[in-house]
């Protein structure tokens, strides 16, 4: 080695950011020592990786998932026949609570707020989330609320009132027990994880973009998520509100829904609802962002419409606000009140069509190759479009005065969620697992997964639209044989257990993949979006190099590589912000560490929670260890940093 | 060994903090500004729902004293002069007066808490009366919360800010802090309104 080369190393000794000047490789390391995440069960818990915590977001949603959709299986087994006694109508009415509430609090939202988490910095360029402690904290949160609520069903102690806990039937009154309450704080748990992940979401969209990504080149997964973090922010202080209301009536004697003291029982509808309709839409969103990633990509072109589909999301989200009343229709409310909803609940069909439309538009320009990511993502179209219309149908105050609480509600809703999620999410599960994982799931399995589904979803839910046309109401745990409904049920049983079967196949996908799966490398696709130019798993940095977007679709415009920024240091964490608009480079902003504190914080919570189904007295004690949590968490943890010695 | 890309800028001479909209942490406050600001509004819009049910109200009680109230709306106006003040001069990076500041701060928020003590004492309510009762109650006790909160905020700060601790990124903590008292004054306005004028209107 020559003395210049010596020199060369050990002046590099000193260089502490990143840049021409340090080699690939020394950046690498050096970055990777900076970022990783240590080893052991201690890094495991302390971790503030988003990529880890998205992971772990997204196993334990699915988790949520099986266990919801057991719980689905055993209520379709017992409606298979008339007069069926495989359970006795109190476990029916906790299976059929669990169910949804597992559903869509454990499963629907967190499960899209983790493909956010995994994603969007990945997306936008960043190196990290913006608060990762705070996003350490939300799954640990959610991750105790799940496992107190099922804790509870199991002890025989579940909810048994339905996902949305309608008093008088849920209030102290109608409802004694514990029941109720764990249903109540399971909501609080969830709603301050969901809460915190959308302010990290929205923060890191507006502050973290890498530079040259302006507001009109955001992709449409993250102006979907940008929107549904927004429509979290003003719809789930309302569930929390009406939880915490619900729980005070039943504990410390308030009287909110007490008719009899001056409360009313509508009030609860209100507040539910106002929360109950976005999340609707808080779940179809991220899903439109899943199809508006995938369409281009399996087209072969560019979106179309890409102004016309982010105007669509803000429209959604605007409208989702001013529905809420819709499922109310039959409680006697004014009938001027009534038109008005209607005429909402039909309006908000023109920004949904227009996305349709778009991604047909794609689909029709394009080359499409029918891979499994694309399969789901028609079966989406076609199911979500029976929804649709079914819903605009619901939205008729006379046809839902018929057809309310049958069903014929059951099937519309099941069409929305599954045909409007649930695809999208299985479709996005194929297209990133290589992301991931860095291996490709087999698509054979893939079609085998998508056909299973698809037609035992249909055979599941089709036949229900008629069972409520006839009048088969939901939340019954048996009937009497004779009305009818006979092998309308049983063919739905069937069509449940064929997309359990495709459940299965999948699972074993991932198993065999997980091991055996092709090597992805870094763009299996050929997508054109930033997460697709680092490598699969990406590293515990994200991207070595801050990268330069010139387009929408960086990868397909810059196909001999991006550019990128230099300077950033590489011994500590450090984040570039750029302006909320341009994402011109603004601030170098250090990153946090591993932290303990998020856990041990998220255990404090988890005391006060569960402690107050109890006593009220466990706010007030509960309240000091959760402030020392605090207090830990946010006490700096090393010395204040020393001017940058920087040798260049 | 890979090739490194084309640099097109190098940001070594960006500054690594920054106050207001500039910061992540000034966003994240918004960000749990709306929320809370959500949850102050539905509470609100829950205490007019209620006193649409009942032909009185409030319902054979009377409306709770003025005094504490008042002066606890008295107080937090006034606290807004140290509050911005402090504000000005973390942006100066002044740490003497931002010490000084925070201790002005951290007294307030205290004695804050010491009349809200006696506005609970003078409600003229309990919470299982009725349903007046109840959203009174929480309509206070919500604010409470978020008094309590902010002001161990501020105390911790305050220490925080005695220590050697001491970094730019500090004062950056100092404005965001002095952002959400705005923000828990600015509640108290509406809301001491909702308490204590509007049973006296209807």
């Amino acid at each position: 080695m020559s003395a210049r080369d010596t020199s060369a190393r050990d002046s590099a000794r000193f260089i502490r950011r990143d840049g021409p000047a340090l080699g690939e490789a020394e950046t690498h390391a050096r970055l990777e020592r900076t970022w990783a995440t240590p080893p052991g069960l201690w890094g495991w818990l302390s971790s503030v990786d988003h990529k880890q915590v998205g992971r772990r977001y997204i196993v334990t949603a699915f988790v949520f998932f099986l266990l919801a959709g057991l719980l689905a299986l055993a209520m379709r087994m017992q409606l298979a026949g008339p007069n069926q006694t495989l359970l006795t109508p109190d476990r029916y009415n906790q299976i059929f609570t669990m169910h949804g509430t597992t559903m869509m609090f454990l499963f629907a939202v967190p499960v899209m707020e983790a493909f956010a988490i995994y994603l969007v910095p990945l997306m936008v360029g960043t190196r990290a989330i913006a608060f990762p402690r705070l996003n350490a904290f939300s799954y640990w949160v959610y991750l105790a609320g799940g496992v107190m609520l099922w804790v509870a069903f199991i002890l025989n102690v579940g909810p048994d009132v339905g996902w949305f806990s309608y008093v008088p039937l849920a209030g102290p009154q109608f409802g004694p027990g514990k029941r109720t309450d764990f249903w109540a704080q399971m909501v609080t748990f969830t709603e301050v994880a969901a809460l915190a992940v959308a302010v990290e979401i929205i923060v890191t969209v507006l502050k973290q973009r890498a530079p040259g990504m302006s507001l009109n080149r955001i992709p449409l997964f993250v102006w979907g998520q940008l929107v549904t973090s927004s429509m979290v922010v003003f719809a789930m202080p309302a569930v929390m509100v009406s939880s915490s209301m619900l729980i005070m009536d039943r504990l410390i004697g308030t009287h909110f829904f007490n008719p009899a003291e001056g409360g009313d029982a509508l009030l609860w509808q209100h507040l539910f609802w106002f929360f109950g309709h976005p999340e609707v839409y808080i779940i179809f969103l991220p899903a439109t962002g899943f199809v508006s990633s995938i369409l281009p990509v399996f087209a072969r072109r560019p979106i179309f419409g890409y102004t016309a589909l982010v105007l669509a999301l803000f429209a959604t989200g605007f409208l989702g606000f001013g529905l809420w009343v819709h499922h109310m229709f039959v409680t006697g409310l004014p009938h001027l009140g009534n038109s008005f909803y209607t005429a909402a609940s039909m309006a908000i069909a023109i920004p949904s069509g227009i996305q349709i439309f778009c991604w047909l538009a794609t689909l029709w320009d394009g080359r499409p190759r029918f891979a499994t990511p694309l399969l789901f993502i028609i079966g989406f179209i076609v199911i979500f479009v029976l929804g649709g219309l079914s819903g605009i149908m619901l939205a008729s105050v006379p046809i839902d005065s018929q057809v309310h609480d049958t069903y014929f509600v059951v099937a519309h809703f099941h069409y929305v969620l599954i045909g409007g999620a649930v695809f999208p999410l299985f479709g996005a599960v194929y297209y990133w697992f290589p992301k991931f994982t860095g291996r490709m799931l087999s698509e054979r399995a893939g079609a085998w997964n998508f056909a299973l589904f698809f037609v035992g979803f249909n055979l599941a839910f089709f036949p229900m639209h008629i069972l409520g046309l006839i009048g088969m109401p939901r939340r019954i745990y048996s009937y009497p044989a004779g009305l009818g409904w006979d092998d309308l049920n049983l063919l739905a049983t069937a069509g449940a257990l064929i997309l359990a079967a495709g459940v299965l196949v999948f699972l074993g996908n991932v198993w065999h993949s997980l091991k055996y799966g092709l090597v992805a490398g870094d763009n299996p696709w050929g997508a054109g979006t930033l997460e697709w130019a680092t490598s699969s798993p990406p590293p515990s940095v994200n991207f070595v190099h801050i990268p330069v977007v010139t387009g929408r679709e960086p990868l397909w415009e810059e196909p001999n590589g991006l550019a990128a920024v230099s300077g950033l240091r590489v011994d500590q964490r450090e984040l570039l912000l750029t302006t909320v608009v341009d994402a011109e480079p603004d601030v170098r902003e250090p990153s946090p560490m591993p932290s303990i504190w998020p856990l041990l914080s998220a255990i404090a919570v988890t005391v006060l929670f569960i402690g107050s189904i109890f006593t009220p007295w466990a706010v007030v004690w509960g309240s000091i260890p959760l402030a020392v949590g605090l207090i830990g968490w946010f006490w700096p943890k090393s010395p204040p940093d020393t001017p940058e010695p920087v040798v260049e | 060994m890979e090739r490194s890309p084309h640099f097109t800028a190098d940001l070594a001479h960006l500054p690594t903090s920054a106050h207001g909209p500039r910061s992540t942490t000034w966003w994240g406050t918004l960000g749990f500004i709306l929320i809370e600001a959500t949850a102050f509004a539905l509470a609100a819009a829950a205490y007019f729902y209620l006193m649409g049910q009942t032909e009185t109200w409030p319902p054979g009680q009377s409306p709770p004293d003025w005094l504490w109230g008042t002066v606890q709306l008295v107080l937090m106006l006034a606290s807004l002069w140290p509050n911005l003040w402090t504000d000005r001069v973390a942006h100066a990076d002044d740490l003497r007066r931002v010490r000084i500041g925070l201790v002005v701060m951290s007294a307030i928020g205290l004695l804050t808490l010491v009349v809200r003590a006696f506005e609970f004492g003078a409600l003229n309510c309990r919470w299982d009366d009725n349903a007046y009762g109840s959203i009174v109650w929480v309509l206070l006790g919500l604010h409470a919360t978020h008094l309590i909160t902010d002001v161990g905020d501020t105390l911790v700060l305050t220490v925080l800010m005695f220590t050697k601790h001491v970094e730019p990124r500090r004062f950056t903590d100092v404005t965001d802090n002095c952002v959400y008292w705005n923000f828990v004054v600015c509640a108290w306005v509406p809301l001491w309104a909702l308490l204590y004028v509007v049973p006296r209107l209807v």
